[in-house]
């Protein structure tokens, strides 16, 4: 398994360039370095001095990707993109445009995001995975049809109602939580009920369908068969072995947003005031705030390539037929 | 086996059962032990409440606190509670009156030829005007680790080594902290640090025009930091240049208390500027102790922990969470203005007359990116003021016939009160004069632009998208700013007339006569088919078509076709910039309350086309007479004899029609009856210390507006159970016939 874990890594230099090379151009396509300028600068006053010294001390005075008046290897080092790259490789992300420390903001962000996101996740999942079990248990009944009509209900409402009618609701009209905020510590599980509620019941209608479609499937196996024609109890056959079995095609969609879990959510952080990375990378682009916007892509990308690599990994712990190699 | 198995289910559910109705009383006596504190839904801690604590919000975090870099209002509404530039503008009066803020009076000012001697006010000789300072004695700097000294006099944490910030998240967790007093030298060090480009002042350009030496002294502190930069491998952030090693020749210390700063001919408006952050003092302890890298990696910078002699210090900055100011426990005594409320205003404004500022002991902003949150905690008493956003605008504002506005009956059951300003700013539709269309000085150029002018219903803008919120402009000056004139005199003669005493526009068929005159009959051109015009805009999102259709169907009444180019904000500046555009939209904010500061936008020397995209006026207007009156009034004192040249300047805009002169916006905020001393002053941004908060007052009533209803949670609880004996029932049966016959829909 080692040997397979350090060729994964390996592959993902050259994928984390190419997403860095990609980064590159797109954000060059559509903003200037002298828009880029403007942007920090501000309108009134900005003068091409002005703009100038600042391209300079940001680095963007440098070519793109190839620098024509060096020759030799300098041709392709003395510019933007290897030496902007390089810091990436190193987990060096510098500061953000306007002066930022980017490694600092997100350590400070990043506990608020997974703060609501961890919750969310875990008791989603729970949920889902039981209401799942609970249906399969009763496949075929009215409750089953109900259930899954009510599911399909909650799928086809955007997320952004049911923040809003929550708010509304349990913060304007009947005042049990606050409407928003972000408090440390126990202070702040008042500030998170809300949100990890809405959280969880805007995502159980997908969950609850996905797993109820696994868990059929496993039903109708042989292995289920005998399990009952041994004597066992539904409530045995379900978790003992419907739900076990169940697990590797679970893992397959959830072990792979784990460590992304912490870049937060964008809507629900907005609306609730969760000082969570959610918005970090759109307010950035929006403000046209390169370093954060290379330094939030790579660590998106690295987590991504993390969560695949977790989840090849989960396979053995569940299916021992599973070897990495 | 059957029997078995029912036994078994029996086994299992009862402990299940009896688990789940021991967590529902819990819960039970967790609700109505909770229930008995106040307020579940407050985002604060009560005792927080029951003090003098203002909350507010901000939307857009600030980017920038260092007071040379800083010029957006949402920074300089925190920046300007810290730090005290020489000048500051009155609460009440109106026109806006500048005042002493630092200064034991207003500057002196004299008049020196080109060999420094003095000259008469009338000379003709006068080649410098200089501003000669007084402080006010005793101000101190807020307590900061950056003045702490040791027994030998160095400086305690100044050079920390990096394994010592270890322990070290924000400026309260240093042990020791001290104070100096300010000094007159403090002053100009901020305009040292201004003049060095790495600190990228966006005001550095402009003064270089007009401070004597400022242009020289920054070329060399600007060389001299470069190589210092060089040979110390370090970065801009982390590595200190001792500016006072080297003097700007127009800017003197006197003495501790005296300064002067010499400039280039006269220019009155320097006291404007005077009034903003970019002239407040830096100690250049604070300048040192910020560069030390260990502080740069915790974001702990003068750019995001500032250090003044203001009313009130920052002590938390989280621009994603929340900003807390703290009032400052040395302010010196300054005391709410006891003269100056104009008669129309509410009288208990000078309730507070003579006491010490400032009143509120802390001020909590919080983040809130989206307005659906913020007004329902406004509504219910967890922010002290609010804006009106255009969701919220029916729910809290009624606007009569006559367009005047008044609070909904809701509101005023709250008792919230709202003020209602125009704001001292334009947004106008400017033609580019540079164009052979539209643009031009021909008569019939000029009638092409005045009949669309015409067509264009303002009135009808601000009335459907606005709300009301703004009044039509009759020309670029705004009200509030002097050579601003209300009622007739002051009427847009050629779009309005005067009727039963107020502007009526004029009608179509006059639009269409110029249109007519301009060469265009019914819209079209001279080979028939129909004139063409391009507006371009970086309005993209779907809320944007609306009033991109409304302007289509205003020069559709002229039978213009009108071609909306939309495009990102980048490539719109670009093409403002380089003159490719035919109109455009766009506005300004006053910087200071002076009629020169809205007639530069359209001075020809301002123009994009001759400042290489650099110039303020993007219309490219560039009438010869109204640069030569434009060069007049900008060195005159206010007086009848500019506010004369500043008509007539107005007027030939009029004629000459280079904008559609739009609107002046109006600001509407709300604000509850708790909180004192609300007064608006746009210009002015340390107002906070003026206000007063009546905090018993609104912890009654955000209890009273806050009661939680708990019948819903009985009703939820109730469903929960009800719903458990039929699923246990469902299960026994379930598990009964599982090892019966299968249901041939199980089958399927």
């Amino acid at each position: 398994m080692f040997a397979y874990i350090v060729r994964r890594l390996l592959f993902a230099f050259p994928i984390l360039l190419g997403v860095n090379f990609i980064t590159f151009a797109l954000f060059f396509m559509v903003n200037t370095p002298d828009d880029m300028a403007r942007a920090q600068l501000g309108a009134k006053q900005t003068t091409p001095e002005l703009i100038a010294s600042w391209k300079v001390e940001h680095g963007y005075d440098k070519p793109l990707f190839i620098n024509a008046d060096k020759g030799g290897i300098k041709t392709i080092t003395e510019t933007l993109f290897v030496q902007e790259s390089l810091k990436l490789f190193t987990f060096d992300f510098g500061q953000s445009d306007s002066g930022r420390q980017i490694t600092a903001d997100i350590y400070e962000r990043m506990w608020p995001s997974l703060a609501i996101a961890l919750p969310t996740f875990i008791i989603g999942l729970v949920t889902s995975i039981s209401l799942a079990l609970l249906i399969v248990l009763f496949r075929g009944t009215p409750l089953d049809t109900a259930t899954m009509m009510i599911a399909v209900g909650i799928m086809s409402v955007s997320g952004l109602f049911y923040i809003i009618a929550g708010q509304v609701l349990f913060s304007k009209t009947w005042h049990w939580v606050p409407i928003s905020g972000y408090a440390e510590g126990w202070e702040g599980v008042k500030f998170l009920i809300l949100p990890v509620l809405i959280g969880v019941f805007s995502g159980i209608g997908s969950g609850v369908r996905w797993y109820r479609s696994i868990f059929l499937e496993e039903m109708n196996k042989d292995y289920i068969r005998t399990a009952r024609a041994k004597g066992l109890s539904e409530r045995q056959v379900l978790f003992g072995h419907v739900l076990q079995n169940g697990m590797l095609p679970i893992l397959t969609g959830v072990v792979v947003v784990i460590p992304t879990l912490f870049m937060g959510s964008l809507i629900m952080e907005s609306f609730f005031g969760i000082p969570g990375l959610g918005s970090y990378t759109i307010d950035a682009i929006n403000a046209q705030d390169f370093g954060i916007v290379k330094a939030m892509v790579f660590i998106g990308s690295v987590l991504y390539i993390i969560g695949l690599v977790l989840t090849d990994i989960s396979y053995t712990l569940f299916d021992p037929r599973v070897k990495l190699s | 086996m059957k029997q078995s198995c029912r036994m078994q289910s029996h086994r299992i559910n009862r402990p299940a059962v009896k688990r789940f109705l021991s967590l529902v009383a819990i819960n039970a006596a967790l609700l109505i032990s909770l229930a008995v504190e106040a307020n579940w839904n407050s985002p604060y801690p009560t005792e927080k409440v029951a003090e003098e604590t203002l909350f507010s919000a901000f939307s857009t975090p600030p980017k920038h606190l260092d007071p040379v870099v800083s010029y957006s209002s949402n920074e300089w509404a925190i920046l300007s509670q810290v730090y005290e530039p020489p000048l500051q503008y009155h609460y009440l009066k109106r026109p806006y009156t500048l005042e002493p803020l630092t200064l034991s009076k207003m500057p002196e000012l004299i008049f020196l030829d080109k060999d420094f001697q003095k000259v008469t006010e009338s000379s003709p000789d006068i080649a410098y005007s200089q501003y000669l300072f007084t402080l006010k004695p005793n101000i101190k700097f807020h307590t900061h680790p950056a003045f702490v000294q040791n027994k030998e006099g160095e400086w305690t944490y100044h050079k920390m080594s990096q394994t010592a910030f270890e322990d070290i998240d924000s400026i309260a967790d240093f042990e020791l902290k001290a104070s100096r007093t300010l000094l007159a030298s403090d002053y100009v060090y901020a305009i040292k640090r201004m003049a060095l480009r790495q600190n990228h002042s966006p005001i550095l350009d402009s003064m270089m025009d007009y401070i004597e030496g400022l242009k020289q002294y920054s070329d060399k502190v600007t060389k001299g930091y470069q190589q210092h930069l060089g040979n110390s491998k370090g970065t801009v952030k982390t590595t200190f240049y001792d500016l006072n090693k080297f003097d700007i020749k127009g800017v003197e210390v006197i003495d501790s208390t005296h300064y002067s700063i010499t400039i280039k001919g006269r220019y009155p408006q320097f006291m404007y500027w005077l009034s903003m952050n970019f002239f407040s003092p830096i100690a250049w302890e604070v300048d040192a102790f910020y560069k030390q890298p260990g502080l740069v990696e915790k974001n702990l910078t003068l750019d995001t922990s500032p250090v003044g002699t203001g009313p009130y210090q920052l002590v938390e900055n989280n621009p994603n969470k929340r900003l807390r100011l703290l009032a400052n426990p040395d302010y010196r005594i300054e005391r709410y203005p006891s003269s100056g409320l104009p008669q129309e205003a509410d009288a208990s404004l000078l309730e507070d007359a003579g006491k010490p500022l400032p009143f509120i002991k802390e001020v909590i902003y919080s983040l809130e990116k989206e307005s659906v949150p913020l007004w329902n905690k406004f509504l219910q008493g967890y922010y002290d003021a609010s804006g009106v956003s255009s969701d919220s605008f029916d729910q809290a504002v009624n606007v009569s016939n006559t367009g005047s506005m008044s609070l909904t009956a809701e509101m005023t059951e709250k008792g919230i009160q709202f003020l209602n300003m125009v704001e001292p700013s334009v947004m106008y539709f400017g033609f580019n004069m540079a164009d052979p269309v539209v643009g031009g000085y021909s008569d019939k150029q000029r009638k092409l632009r005045q009949a669309i002018s015409i067509a264009v219903n303002y009135e009808e803008y601000v009335s459907i998208f606005l709300n009301g919120r703004g009044v039509v402009a009759h020309g670029p000056v705004p009200p509030g700013i002097p050579g601003y004139v209300s009622g007739k005199p002051g009427l847009n003669s050629v779009i309005f007339d005067w009727v039963e005493g107020q502007p009526i526009r004029k009608s179509l068929l006059v639009a269409k006569q110029l249109l007519t005159e301009a060469g265009y009959p019914d819209g079209r051109m001279s080979d028939g088919k129909p004139l063409t015009l391009y507006y371009d805009t970086a309005s993209t999102g779907a809320d944007s078509q609306s009033v991109l259709n409304w302007y289509r169907k205003q020069f559709a009444k002229l039978g213009i076709e009108l071609v909306i180019r939309a495009t990102d904000y980048n490539r719109f500046q670009d093409k403002v910039r380089g003159a490719k555009v035919q109109m455009f939209s766009w506005g300004w904010n006053a910087d200071y309350p002076d009629p020169e500061n809205f007639l530069f936008l359209l001075f020809g020397g301002n123009a994009t086309i001759h400042t290489d995209g650099a110039g303020i006026n993007s219309s490219n207007y560039d009438n010869p007479e109204f640069n030569a009156l434009f060069l007049e009034m900008k060195t005159m004192e206010n007086g009848p004899k500019r506010q004369g040249i500043t008509q007539k300047m107005i007027k030939i805009l009029q004629e000459d029609s280079p904008w559609i002169w739009g609107y002046y916006p109006k600001s509407l905020a709300l604000y509850h009856h708790w909180l004192h001393n609300v007064w608006p002053n746009p210009l002015a941004n340390n107002t906070v210390k003026y206000r007063r908060i009546d905090a018993e007052a609104r912890q009654k009533l955000q209890a009273e507006w806050n009661q939680p209803v708990l019948w819903p949670f009985g009703i939820v609880i109730a469903l929960i159970l009800l719903s458990i004996y039929p699923l246990i029932r469902a299960y026994r049966k379930r598990q009964h016939r599982v090892f019966s016959q299968p249901t041939p829909k199980e089958q399927d």
